[in-house]
């Protein structure tokens, strides 16, 4: 497969579920302030800017200002209109090699964008996440499983586990106000499989728990690991006997045995500072493919043992 | 009046309408007449918007200026006879092969030069003769491997051809997307008619371009070439890619080391034996062409010279459609292939030549001047709409220059019926039917491009003027068998065709 298209396909699993999480997150944050008068608004909401990584905000921030940022205005990069903008840019550059059916549902999405602003914020976000869950479905039961589809779900586990990081921070900052974790449950559709695995002993500490070490939960961030790690492990060619050769393996490993074998309270009691640690693993791996991969001009350098 | 059908009012008339022969109805059309009358209004314009709202859907657009912009596909079918279809198909063939010959000999032998048919120096002044490939031949000896030869149908119904595009003719996507989003949108209407299918050509392309491997490559990698997603023509590309089932590649994806073409995949490089390129000749090598190319493989040309790729189609062949050539290109096919020509030129005058300039400058204001150098309508002065100021300035650049144009009478394009704002009315139309050459034969795609000129007695017909498109059937002759091969640019294209205003009767 071309690296140009193996790229563009790991962009479109990563924008996609960008767009997918960064609605998620926004149903938290509005519920948060919906359900719980005592939220200080514009520090919660500053807190949210914080964590979904804009640095800049602007003063006397509110609902209106993070659903701009975040949701509507294509402008902002973190938005989920710019999310979807540039899956629907990557998927055109790959074009050739998605099924028509893939491309036309990223393509309709991409049209829907603009009325989506006039809809109740509650609504927006439903639409997105049945826009998602949708091109998921048709890739799911369209696409070949070869690299193209080993890149699809790298990218898409890689930012699964990046934007869950970011939930994680941020119901952790909401703590005190009782709804931040069973919200983030149900942003996560966690909420009843959570509730049947702990037997509705639930409490911050075992959400937490769930949402980080869950080997079942398809989007726990273990789970995401698990998955991004069996993609490199298939595009690696040939196996190997010990040990990984591969770069973004090792650090997806790495990070996931990390939170796998140490205490828990040692992981939750600062869980902002881990997450973040966490999204810095991801770019790195994120960065390790890329050179690997994808890069344009390392690969002519060798051929035949002689330097050109 | 709310009950007037679509239909009702159909004119004013200008040239040859397609569908209807002063008031009767030609047969050919009959069906579809009928289902369109039946229809009624409001399920016509509803199947014309979910035609278009399916193509924004999918994306089928072309590129104005970095924007993409739907090409509207008209409502109504476009529908030529088997028996009208036979003298495009064998007139088309015979012009690929008399510009194949004419090529191999302009980059050989020049025989043609030697035997006074065509002035040497037209050949060699043209900015499209590139002297890097004289002597290359290929391996399969195609050198047009794709080609759009553009038609019109003059005032008595004939076709006549209006230009030949042997570099990178574009719009086969459009012929490739238009039929089921027709059979869609008219489902009873077009399981009335045997049509001859168009999905056939991608895999007709494929073998050509196979066959025009180098020698001793027996399973060869064959690629597309975009310049990239900014290309007007980005879609087709996309779409040739896709249902070949190749690697649609850009520059940067490939390189050339010690004379051989790669591409960079994850497992590293790769071998590249064809290259079906959509990127102009200029633009393809920086090392042989414009250095500033940032579209272009440096290595390019080498590699092609030294027998390791092939690219299609070949370099050099603007020579062969430009438009001084096109006026030769007649007495091209007698002195090749010793055949009268089965499509006829439009009327041209060389201005060149001093007796025809001399009766060219007389009729100025009645003629169509166009620089034998331009594409896209670009810099064509239609005389009987121009003003005195605009007639004055061509009298000097033809003056300054006089080998540079051509002269043409205006011609009456012929009409279909269009779906437009005030009902079905009568637009200009033109046709590109494609051909394929994989070296033993010549394929035409039965259909080819309708391009429809939607504002009302527009001259030119071209996509970036307000252009659309019209599904085009041509019906297999009842009494034989399916032709086995029937079993689916420019980026240089754009023609343009005129026609004349008359006003016709309203009906």
């Amino acid at each position: 497969m071309l690296s140009r298209i193996a790229e563009q396909i790991f962009w479109i699993g990563r924008y996609l579920e960008r767009a997918d999480d960064t609605a998620r997150i926004l149903d938290v944050q509005m519920q948060v302030l919906v359900e719980d008068p005592s939220v200080d608004e514009a520090v919660s909401c500053e807190q949210l800017l914080t964590v979904m990584g804009i640095e800049d905000a602007p003063d006397n921030v509110n609902r209106w200002t993070i659903l701009d940022l975040l949701a509507h205005n294509a402008d902002s990069p973190n938005s989920i209109a710019s999310a979807i903008d540039s899956a629907r840019e990557s998927a055109r550059g790959a074009r050739e090699i998605l099924s028509t059916d893939i491309w036309a549902a990223i393509n309709t999405t991409w049209r829907g964008v603009p009325s989506a602003r006039s809809k109740r914020p509650v609504d927006t976000f439903a639409w997105v996440r049945s826009r998602m869950a949708m091109i998921n479905g048709i890739a799911g039961s369209t696409m070949p499983r070869d690299e193209g589809w080993q890149f699809f779900v790298l990218g898409r586990s890689i930012e699964r586990v990046d934007m869950t990081a970011r939930m994680l921070s941020t119901a952790a900052l909401a703590e005190e106000t009782q709804v931040a974790w069973p919200t983030t449950l149900r942003a996560c559709g966690a909420y009843e499989a959570f509730i049947r695995a702990y037997r509705g002993l639930e409490g911050d500490r075992q959400a937490a728990e769930f949402l980080l070490l869950d080997r079942w939960f398809p989007r726990s961030i273990v789970f995401s690991l698990q998955e991004a790690e069996r993609a490199l492990s298939l595009l690696e060619a040939r196996g190997q006997r010990s040990g990984f050769g591969d770069e973004a393996q090792r650090l997806l490993g790495r990070a996931r045995t990390e939170l796998e074998y140490r205490p828990l309270p040692e992981i939750v009691e600062e869980l902002p500072t881990e997450m973040e640690r966490l999204q810095r693993r991801c770019a790195d791996a994120s960065e390790a493919i890329t050179a690997r991969y994808f890069s344009h001009s390392e690969a002519q350098e060798w051929t035949g043992g002689a330097v050109l | 009046m709310d009950d007037a059908h679509l239909f009702d009012g159909y004119g004013p008339l200008r040239g040859f309408d397609e569908m209807f022969d002063d008031q009767h109805l030609r047969e050919e059309y009959a069906r579809v007449h009928g289902a369109f009358r039946e229809m009624g209004n409001e399920e016509i314009r509803s199947r014309a918007e979910s035609l278009a709202s399916a193509y924004l859907d999918q994306g089928v657009t072309f590129g104005v200026g970095g924007e993409e912009r739907p090409f509207p596909l008209d409502i109504v079918p476009r529908i030529i006879e088997a028996v009208d279809w036979q003298p495009v198909d064998e007139g088309v063939r015979q012009r690929v092969r008399a510009l194949e010959a004419f090529l191999a000999d302009v980059y050989g032998p020049g025989e043609v030069f030697a035997d006074g048919v065509v002035p040497r120096e037209t050949v060699l002044t043209s900015p499209h003769y590139h002297r890097v490939v004289a002597g290359l031949e290929p391996s399969n000896g195609v050198r047009v491997h794709i080609s759009g030869i553009d038609l019109i149908r003059d005032a008595d119904g004939a076709f006549r051809v209006l230009e030949d595009n042997c570099r990178v003719p574009s719009g086969v996507s459009y012929v490739m997307t238009n039929r089921p989003a027709m059979s869609a949108a008219l489902p009873e209407v077009f399981a009335d008619h045997r049509i001859r299918p168009v999905q056939q050509y991608s895999r007709n392309l494929l073998t050509a371009l196979r066959a025009a491997a180098p020698s001793g490559v027996s399973d060869p990698n064959v690629v597309v070439l975009t310049p990239g997603v900014y290309n007007s023509a980005y879609f087709e590309h996309t779409l040739l890619a896709r249902t070949m089932g190749v690697e649609l590649v850009e520059a940067r994806d490939l390189v050339c080391q010690q004379g051989r073409v790669s591409m960079r995949t994850t497992r590293g490089l790769e071998p590249v034996h064809v290259i079906y390129r959509r990127i102009d000749d200029e633009f393809l090598d920086p090392m042989q062409f414009r250095p500033d190319s940032m579209l272009g493989v440096p290595g390019l040309i080498n590699a092609a010279r030294a027998g390791n790729v092939t690219i299609a189609n070949a370099v050099g062949n603007g020579v062969a459609d430009d438009k001084l050539i096109y006026t030769y290109v007649p007495d091209l096919i007698r002195y090749y292939l010793s055949e009268e020509p089965i499509l006829r030129n439009v009327d041209t005058w060389r201005l060149g030549e001093a007796e025809q300039r001399a009766e060219v400058l007389d009729r100025l204001d009645e003629l169509v001047l166009k620089p034998v150098d331009g594409s896209g309508g670009k810099g064509i002065v239609i005389g009987p709409a121009a003003s005195a100021a605009e007639l004055d300035e061509l009298r000097a650049k033809i003056a300054a220059d006089p080998r540079a144009w051509i002269a043409q009478p205006v011609i009456s394009l012929s009409t279909v019926p269009t779906l437009v704002e005030n009902g079905i009315r009568p637009r200009h139309v033109d046709l590109r039917p494609f051909a394929v050459n994989d070296g033993d034969d010549v394929y035409v795609l039965p259909g080819g491009l309708t391009r429809v000129a939607l504002p009302e007695g527009e001259l030119i017909v071209n996509s970036s003027r307000g252009g659309g498109s019209k599904d085009t059937w041509v019906l297999a002759d009842p009494s034989t068998p399916a032709d086995p091969k029937d079993a689916v640019e420019d980026e240089q294209t754009q023609s343009q065709s005129q026609s004349q205003s008359s006003d016709g009767e309203v009906r």
